[in-house]
């Protein structure tokens, strides 16, 4: 098994998507015991995709694994910023210079 | 009506549209999951749209529709015939509804919603279940406050707690809009969000809402406006409110209402920042005292409360703050871009009408340019010239549009025709990304409806007389489209039965539109068929048959700048032929001269233009290379005064696969031409289809190419028949080819 693998997710984590990406997340779980996942592609979040978020972390923890979201597209920060999920989640948010001004 | 109901007509409309379209897909291939989500997908954003601008009819009827679906999805129940009929039938009756919340009536007219409550039984009893219409009736229940003792708490803002029910998506509701909404009344100071509902994987289900926020927002607005924030998704969530400075019991009231255990709740308002952590002490431990109630989480001695809140956490979550407004703040400015815009129609055309002025002033900089010799002006105006053509190619481009939109409304009454008549027939549409003039497509929609349907009701036999001429039963009707030399050709061909030649004549005697000794090529005879009150049905349908189609078809299509004829293999089918101008305002055009008037030729029917010599006075076409060329002398067809130059020229132009050469005195080049329409007067002048300004003022006529082109062949056909018993071999032998190459 794997130490660390990572899981892009390209498409928008909208409620349109989400069956598709609760199985793609566990999945992915399931079959390491660190899970990175790069979410810089994502062009549109909701509370789905948030819940969906939540829900892998939790699983992870429940499982003693961890996942990590190495990579933020704009929209996924805006919404865990939103939510105040930074902290829960606990991933290094990368702030862009130009905009943080 | 206001502007958020007009883009939720709009945009529901396109969803309505590709609803159908997939619908009528899903008969084809019923088990489609991707298919079947799409059509869940149209219904939903429909619902959501329409509880946004409170349309309550179409909401209560969607979601009645979305459970149907809902159960379809999750393969409950099998796509039948019936089912989709159903189906498409809601998606009508959706259409009429959009067409009452767009005419601005606020109730529907009795027919209507008769046909209304009929579908909803018919929905009702496909659901087997009772199913509730959810009424729309906007509750406003009082949210008890109920004053109790305990310090008031010392705080300026609101505190708002959330718990979203699992159905919230469902519905069609993003519960993290009306958060953002809410932000919009005021300051969010603090949010929480609450996931504790959430099941383990297994049990969890990606499509229900297990979400729930604290938030503390400070507003100066009132707790019914903020009430309002949620009130689409009142029926769906539980909604607490607490005012500013509310008593302490208050807030341990709601703790303790709340589902989340306790501890949880009082660390979550601690780090909201809507209590301090000696309140919540102060108030579970009155709490508890006085009530002999222990929080559920009896296990969690309260000094666990304190240990978790100096978790560096807290301190962490005031860092991040100050990074995630500013971020908050870019992102939402980015979500504003959109990737469409919509403009008012009259103001492109009004951008149209400039772009054509333009053009003309262009023209007219560049004559006086070229006639001041200076080199440097010349070439300023040839640069400005380029750019104003680049400028009305793009502003032409906007107007255009892809056929394929008016193909595919087809596939709807292909079926629904078809199943009317009992024959099997399927629809084939080729060429759908076609691009031309919006105009032209919307005005093409009724004359195509009128082929359609005629290639559907006498094109195609019933299956029994197809199988007996040894054709496949399923009888096929093809769309088709593409551009030729400057025009848009749309082709709708049937291989069913074809016309029958001399019925068709039998018919023109009786109507005494042709004399019975006439002599008529196949192809006149059938194209007979275009005039009025023509039919050879010997039985009138419901579809059509009434014998007033063809010559509105014609007439429609004739007031485009367009023509069509129709070619015919007796029991091979039909195919009906419409050319159209590719647009209706400006063109490339060709500018010739004879004497002193100007002419232009639109450029796109330009095929070369040869030299004019050696020719007989008497004789009217010549050998190209080796084809009979026929020609015309536009001196001589405008009766223009004077001596024709010795050195003529003759333009090769084309249309609809026949060629004719046109002499005039003088080739003037390449000129942008601006169409203005003729006066009435001259409406039923044949040969001239319009008129345009050119850079000196003066004006120029615009040939009619395919008016020409025609009457250059009758000519010579008429010529060339009186003779015919009298001519030689070698000479009939010539003339038959300058027929076939005029075809």
């Amino acid at each position: 098994m794997p130490s660390s693998q990572l899981l892009s997710i390209t498409e928008d984590m909208t409620i349109y998507h989400a069956l598709e990406h609760k199985q793609t997340l566990l999945d992915a779980l399931s079959s390491t015991d660190d899970l990175e996942l790069n979410l810089s592609e994502v062009g549109e979040m909701d509370t789905a995709g948030l819940q969906l978020l939540i829900l892998v972390k939790k699983e992870a923890q429940r499982a003693g694994k961890s996942v990590r979201i190495v990579a933020h597209s704009q929209a996924v920060s805006s919404v865990i910023d939103f939510c105040n999920m930074a902290v829960e989640f606990g991933d290094p948010l990368i702030i862009p210079a130009h905009q943080a001004s | 009506m206001d502007a958020i109901t007009s883009v939720f007509i709009q945009e529901s409309r396109e969803q309505l549209a590709e609803m159908e379209a997939r619908l009528l897909q899903l008969e084809q291939v019923p088990d489609d999951i991707d298919n079947i989500n799409g059509i869940f997908r149209a219904a939903h954003t429909i619902k959501g749209g329409a509880g946004v601008v409170e349309c309550g009819p179409i909401v209560s009827f969607t979601h009645l529709l979305e459970n149907l679906l809902d159960v379809l999805r999750n393969g409950e129940t099998a796509v039948t015939p019936s089912l989709t009929t159903l189906l498409l039938e809601c998606c009508d009756h959706m259409g009429h509804l959009l067409g009452l919340l767009a005419a601005e009536i606020a109730a529907p007219d009795a027919e209507l919603q008769a046909h209304g409550d009929a579908l909803t039984e018919r929905l009702k009893a496909f659901l087997q279940t009772d199913v509730q219409v959810s009424d729309l009736v906007v509750q406003d229940p009082e949210i008890e406050v109920e004053t109790s003792g305990g310090g008031v708490v010392i705080t300026d803002s609101w505190h708002i707690s959330v718990r979203f029910g699992e159905n919230v998506f469902r519905g069609g509701m993003e519960p993290l809009s009306y958060i953002r909404y809410l932000a919009s009344l005021g300051e969010i100071l603090g949010i929480e969000t609450i996931s504790d509902a959430m099941p383990a994987a297994a049990e969890m289900d990606p499509e229900s809402c297990y979400m729930g926020f604290e938030i503390r927002l400070q507003t100066r607005s009132s707790k019914a406006d903020i009430e309002r924030v949620f009130d689409f998704v009142r029926d769906d969530c539980e909604l607490r409110i607490l005012p500013p400075n509310s008593k302490l019991a208050e807030y341990i009231k709601l703790i303790q209402e709340l589902p989340e255990d306790t501890m949880r709740l009082g660390e979550i308002l601690v780090r909201c920042g809507a209590l301090t952590q000696a309140e919540v002490d102060e108030g579970l431990r009155n709490q508890k005292s006085t009530t002999e109630h222990p929080p559920v989480d009896s296990e969690a001695p309260p000094p666990h409360l304190g240990e978790i809140l100096v978790d560096n956490k807290v301190v962490q979550k005031q860092v991040v703050d100050a990074a995630v407004v500013k971020q908050t703040l870019v992102s939402e400015k980015k979500a504003k871009e959109a990737q469409l815009v919509r403009v008012q129609a009259d103001k492109l055309d009004q951008l149209i009408d400039l772009v054509g002025e333009l053009v003309i002033a262009g023209a007219s900089a560049n004559l006086l340019a070229q006639k001041s010799r200076n080199v440097d002006l010349v070439e300023a105006t040839s640069v400005l010239s380029r750019l104003v053509e680049n400028i009305r190619d793009s502003a032409l481009q906007l107007r255009m549009v892809q056929i394929g939109d008016t193909f595919t409304r087809f596939n709807r009454v292909v079926r629904d025709v078809s199943k009317d008549l009992g024959k099997e027939i399927e629809l084939s549409i080729s060429g759908a990304e076609t691009e031309l003039d919006k105009t032209v497509v919307e005005k093409i929609g009724d004359p195509l409806m009128h082929l359609v349907r005629n290639s559907l009701d006498h094109g195609i036999e019933p299956a029994d007389v197809r199988l007996e001429r040894g054709k496949p039963a399923c009888g096929r009707v093809s769309l088709n489209a593409f551009h030729d030399s400057g025009i848009i050709v749309i082709q709708v061909s049937d291989d069913g039965g074809g016309l029958n030649r001399e019925k068709i004549r039998a018919k023109a005697i009786e109507r005494e539109l042709i004399q019975p000794d006439g002599t008529l090529s196949d192809s006149e005879i059938i194209n007979l068929i275009f005039e009025p009150g023509f039919s050879t049905v010997d039985q009138v349908s419901k579809l059509s048959g009434r014998g007033v189609g063809m010559d509105v078809v014609r007439r429609n299509i004739t007031a485009l700048r367009g023509t069509v004829d129709v070619t015919s293999v007796e029991g091979q089918g039909s195919t009906f032929t419409i050319r159209l101008p590719l647009t209706l305002a400006i063109i490339d055009g060709f500018l010739v001269g004879v004497d002193k008037a100007a002419y232009v030729i639109p450029l796109d029917s330009v095929v070369e233009c040869i030299e004019h010599k050696n020719l007989a006075g008497d004789r009217n076409f010549l050998n190209l290379r080796g084809e009979a060329l026929p020609f015309i002398r536009l001196r001589e067809l405008f009766e223009t005064e004077g001596q024709a130059p010795a050195r003529e020229s003759i333009v090769v132009v084309q249309f609809g696969g026949q060629r004719a050469g046109i002499v005039v005195d003088q080739l003037m080049g390449e000129f942008q031409t601006v169409i203005k329409p003729l006066g009435r007067l001259f409406a039923n002048l044949r040969g001239i289809g319009g008129s345009t300004i050119l850079g000196s003022g003066e004006v120029a006529l615009i040939l009619d190419v395919a008016a020409l082109v025609q009457s250059v062949s009758r000519a010579e056909e008429e010529r060339l028949a009186p003779h015919r018993p009298a001519l030689g071999i070698s000479s009939l032998s010539s003339n038959s080819t300058a027929l076939q190459s005029a075809r």
